[in-house]
């Protein structure tokens, strides 16, 4: 079972290590983890993207409500959330393949950042298992390097009074 | 001011009146500041037992006990004080010099990360960089280790910090943390359902762990298994929480507990688990535990409840407000056919012994000691097969059992001990017993003992073996012993005279109830060193 946890912590030095340490220690995974600040100086967000089943996913909010430097927690399964994830693909090319993958770029709505001779860099911003398809899709050309920054994701709006 | 003497000041503040401890040189501010206080710091003779004592002194008194050592290799030795205290959710605030600030980072001497080591096993860590910050850390820090699930907290204070001059020491009244507000009060609806579950019980019973001890709620148990007639067992951490010897009590449950008390766990139809963990020492299969019974699970910790089994009422709060607000509402129950099944369980199925009477049986023997004591005295459990028989055998009335029963730090029962003593002052008794192994983790504790004049007793059960890895050899690799010979151990009698502490040796239980009353009755410290057969075994 997946599950995206979005935690609210102090902006303190140290912070980081403190919620991966506790990962690491209590045995839950993380498949992904972005860190930034937000509205509040003194307030970063963190989202953890997690899976194991129910009793460790409970665990996982109980333990990390227990850090003191954790303010507040959100979590929410994949589909009560829009999420994306931001990826820059470096890829080799040449003239027979280029056309292919600048048809794949636009299928993807992916964009062409920066370009060499012989090499591209291609940006994209979707949903997780968008990234996903467009590394597939260019794993059969040739993929020189990725950068990603994990999963970023809020609740999806509602109304409110 | 500086920042060492406004440490002091948080410290006086707080109404600490003992630190123990072990100076060097980044932590000599605060140790020429301790100076000029009423505070007395008490010299241990490693750093562990800084926090052992510390933790004796929080447990008896309820109030946080304070330890203080240097930066690196002091800081580093204290670790398995702190990570005691962590396991056994003792109140702890444990201060550790630091190389100065500038240099932080660069691997000067006697430089160690200590917040980032002891991250797993604190409630939480402070690294001061500012001498302002001083008070408000302080004040944080002693709340938060003595509330919600008590634990130690550190506060790491580089040497520059403590130097820097304050010009301003104002002590806040209340601590302002968004991010920690532990729920002390149980859920209304939540309480409500185990009324009415109470209601409906044949066979209820209690299992209280170290958490009704912690939060000071033992009169409100005793009220509460009384008032409904309903049976208590208790963990290791629990033993204490009801006196030994009372009715409703039916002993420790768990793989080196009472068979009784697991059966009597096992036929409940009812399990109220209060302030335990229901950790694999005391519950074998806790994901069995709720095929046959309804679950109540009490905790301050939410993370504790749901962690090793689910139960099916969970309860968020302190132990004393619960049963107090249990007691508060209307309804009665009794089980006397349950009551009755269990005392004929607690009468025919005691375990029995077959002691060699070449030897002092350790299990009469704890017996006999615990009778003799005082009616308040504290009884101080080391590690090892020592601790089992304690547990076992003890006879608490009015007084504490204390023992690392999360953690099992052997060496914990001569420190402990020795923090306790100094709390409680000269009209407590206090006995430590330990084995001749966790004895000599801590035996350098008598020079601290004497030096600082705070008498304890200490009974050593000598084997000359490990006694409990021998006894997990006997059974795992069929008495294929590796390891386990204590022999090359002091004479003790010798080891007394250096100390300069009167010693008794018994070999055997003639005339026993005599020696530990004389051995009770001294003035100051003894040693008691009992011989017992090494290939006993507590099963």
């Amino acid at each position: 079972m997946k599950r995206i946890y979005s935690v609210l912590v102090e902006n303190r030095s140290g912070v980081l290590s403190k919620v991966a340490g506790l990962f690491s220690r209590r045995c839950f995974n993380i498949d992904s983890l972005a860190v930034g600040e937000t509205e509040d100086p003194g307030v970063s967000c963190m989202t953890i993207v997690s899976s194991g089943d129910e009793r460790m996913i409970e665990q996982i909010e109980k333990q990390l409500n227990k850090k003191l430097d954790v303010i507040k927690i959100k979590t929410f399964d994949e589909q009560a959330a829009i999420s994306r994830e931001l990826m820059l693909v470096k890829v080799k090319y040449n003239k027979n393949n280029r056309k292919e993958i600048m048809e794949i770029c636009e299928a993807m709505k992916a964009e062409i950042v920066d370009m060499s001779q012989n090499m591209m860099m291609i940006q994209i911003c979707a949903a997780p298992d968008r990234t996903a398809m467009l590394i597939k899709l260019l794993a059969s050309i040739s993929i020189v390097e990725i950068a990603r920054t994990g999963t970023l994701a809020l609740p999806r709006c509602q109304e409110t009074e | 001011m500086i920042g060492a003497d406004a440490i002091i000041k948080c410290l006086e503040e707080e109404g600490v009146k003992a630190v123990f401890g072990y100076p060097g040189v980044a932590i000599c501010p605060f140790y020429n500041s301790i100076l000029h206080s009423d505070i007395e710091s008490i010299l241990v003779r490693t750093e562990q037992n800084a926090g052992h004592a510390a933790s004796g002194y929080a447990r008896v008194t309820g109030e946080v006990g304070v330890c203080a050592v240097t930066s690196g290799p002091g800081a580093t030795n204290l670790i398995t004080g702190i990570a005691t205290a962590f396991a056994d959710s003792i109140p702890m605030v444990a201060i550790t010099g630091q190389v100065n600030s500038s240099l932080l980072g660069s691997d000067v001497f006697q430089e160690a990360d200590i917040t980032g080591a002891v991250e797993s096993f604190v409630k939480y860590s402070y690294l001061i960089k500012d001498v302002q910050d001083i008070p408000r850390v302080f004040k944080e820090a002693f709340y938060i280790a003595n509330s919600g699930r008590k634990g130690p907290v550190l506060i790491d204070v580089p040497i520059d910090v403590q130097n820097a001059p304050l010009k301003h020491f104002k002590y806040p009244e209340e601590v302002n943390l968004r991010t920690y507000k532990p729920t002390v009060k149980g859920h209304a609806v939540q309480i409500k359902k185990v009324i009415k579950e109470l209601e409906n019980a044949k066979r209820p019973i209690i299992c209280a762990g170290g958490g009704v001890l912690l939060s000071d709620a033992q009169e409100e148990l005793r009220t509460f298994a009384e008032k409904y007639h309903i049976p208590v067992v208790s963990t290791m951490m629990g033993i204490g929480v009801m006196p030994s010897r009372h009715p409703m009590y039916f002993g420790m449950v768990g793989n080196n507990g009472k068979p009784y008390a697991n059966r009597a766990m096992n036929e409940s139809d009812m399990l109220i688990m209060v302030g335990a963990r229901v950790a694999d020492r005391a519950i074998a299969q806790p994901d069995l535990i709720t095929e046959n019974k309804l679950l109540v699970h009490i905790d301050v910790d939410p993370a504790e409840i749901g962690k090793n089994c689910g139960p099916h009422i969970p309860l968020v709060g302190d132990a004393k407000h619960i049963f107090e607000d249990i007691l508060n509402q209307e309804f009665s129950c009794e089980h006397p056919e349950w009551i009755a099944r269990l005392q004929e369980y607690r009468d025919s199925m005691a375990p029995k012994r077959n002691p060699d009477p070449k030897y002092v049986d350790p299990a009469k023997f704890i017996e006999i000691l615990s009778e003799k004591m005082e009616d308040d005295a504290i009884y101080v459990a080391d590690v090892g097969q020592n601790q089992i028989w304690s547990c076992g055998y003890v006879n608490v009335r009015k007084g504490r059992f204390l023992t690392t029963g999360g953690m099992g730090t052997m060496g914990y029962s001569i420190p402990a001990a020795m923090g306790a003593k100094r709390a409680l002052g000269k009209d407590r008794q206090v006995v430590a017993v330990c084995g001749d192994g966790s004895f000599q983790m801590s035996m350098m504790e008598f020079a601290t003992i004497r030096q600082h004049n705070i008498p304890i007793k200490v009974i050593v059960l000598k084997n000359t073996v490990l006694g409990m890895v021998r006894e997990y050899q006997h059974y795992t690799y069929h008495d294929q012993y590796s390891v386990i010979d204590l022999s090359g151990s002091p004479d003790l009698e010798k080891l007394a005279m250096a100390y300069d502490i009167p010693f008794t040796r018994v070999f055997n239980m003639e005339n026993v109830e005599q020696k530990i009353e004389n051995f009770l009755k001294e003035d100051g410290t003894g040693l008691m060193e009992c011989i017992i057969d090494p290939s006993d075994l507590v099963k």
